[in-house]
């Protein structure tokens, strides 16, 4: 991760999908995200930590499940405390302070950003699923064989199944980052970041929304 | 109810008139041209509604030159100009797709009495 770019980041809470119209009269279909608000819990320096970065806290946590080490750490912020923590590392790290709120406006409508989560849990998938295969054929006297990989190897060179190899398994609920998406609109009234397209995970799901790594801005 | 109905509410359509299949509709359609904008009118009959809330879409079907061509319209899209009901058909179905298979007098909807 390269320590030299200014990273802007928020959590938030996937609502669902739904569509709108563009200036044009053209459908959108968007993402509706519940976006922030995050608050500071921890600035790190490279002074005091060797790297700059920003800890941010999301979302409601009954207090009684907190232990005290955590209550300790959001009462140095001044915060109630928060189910989840993370850590951006970002260059200007010294310009945020400790408590300070970071809300939807953190991001402008037509900026492009990434889009990490948790994807939903296929379970144990075959691999036309997981990973594209195109199965046998479906007649020619293929014998109920149709969705298997067909051939994994050689015969006794290599006498083995090589390492790696793309087989069935689980499949999902792995974090998955899609890159390059257009916020459609904001509602900083209701802290809503509307995004162009889909993105990971279920809803209800946690989000992370980040600046473009890639191209943006 | 979903969590997103909220976020729709902006971009719904208060004045959509009450219609069903079967109906015969004038649907002005906002048309722009470069830089100019202007009404054009489809006229038709409604042969399925389907979907609900800012998803609602209907399809409206015509004969333009003996040819039978559909259109098919979100109910809440905003290049609507306005809907106007010209009669209402009486069918028995939601779906008029028997329609497409059928030509000349066969191919008519019977208007709605009220008597």
């Amino acid at each position: 991760m390269s320590n030299h770019k200014n990273t802007r980041g928020l959590l938030g809470t996937k609502l669902g999908m739904t569509q709108t119209w563009d200036e044009n009269n053209r459908v959108v279909p968007v993402t509706v995200i519940q976006a922030g608000p995050c608050v500071v819990t921890e600035v790190r320096t490279s002074d005091s930590h060797g790297y700059d970065g920003v800890q941010i806290a999301f979302g409601d946590i009954d207090p009684r499940k907190v232990n005290k080490p955590m209550r300790g750490h959001f009462e140095k912020a001044g915060v109630t405390p928060r189910r989840h923590l993370l850590e951006l590392r970002t260059a200007d790290a010294s310009e945020y302070s400790l408590g300070q709120e970071i809300s939807a406006e953190a991001f402008a409508a037509g900026e492009i950003v990434d889009v990490s989560a948790t994807s939903k849990g296929k379970g144990f998938a075959g691999v036309m699923k997981r990973h594209g295969f195109h199965g046998l054929r479906a007649t020619h006297g293929v014998h109920k064989k149709h969705r298997s990989p067909g051939s994994i190897g050689g015969c006794a060179t290599p006498g083995r199944v090589f390492k790696g190899l793309k087989m069935a398994g689980r499949m999902g609920n792995e974090k998955v980052t899609t890159q390059n998406v257009t916020v459609h609109a904001i509602d900083t009234e209701r802290g809503l970041i509307l995004l162009k397209g889909a993105v990971p995970g279920p809803k209800g799901g946690l989000v992370l929304i980040r600046n473009a790594v890639k191209g943006g801005n | 109810m979903k969590r997103t109905d909220f976020v729709d509410q902006a971009s719904l359509r208060d004045d959509v008139p009450d219609f069903g299949p079967g109906d015969t509709l004038k649907v002005h359609v906002r048309v722009v041209e470069g830089n100019k904008q202007r009404i054009q009118v489809f006229q038709g009959v409604v042969i399925r509604r389907q979907n609900g809330g800012i998803h609602e879409t209907f399809t409206v079907r015509k004969l333009s030159y003996g040819v039978g061509v559909e259109r098919t319209f979100p109910v809440h899209s905003p290049i609507i100009d306005k809907i106007e009901v010209v009669s209402l058909g009486d069918v028995r179905r939601a779906k008029l797709y028997y329609l497409r298979d059928r030509i000349g007098k066969a191919a008519k909807v019977k208007e709605k009495r009220f008597t």
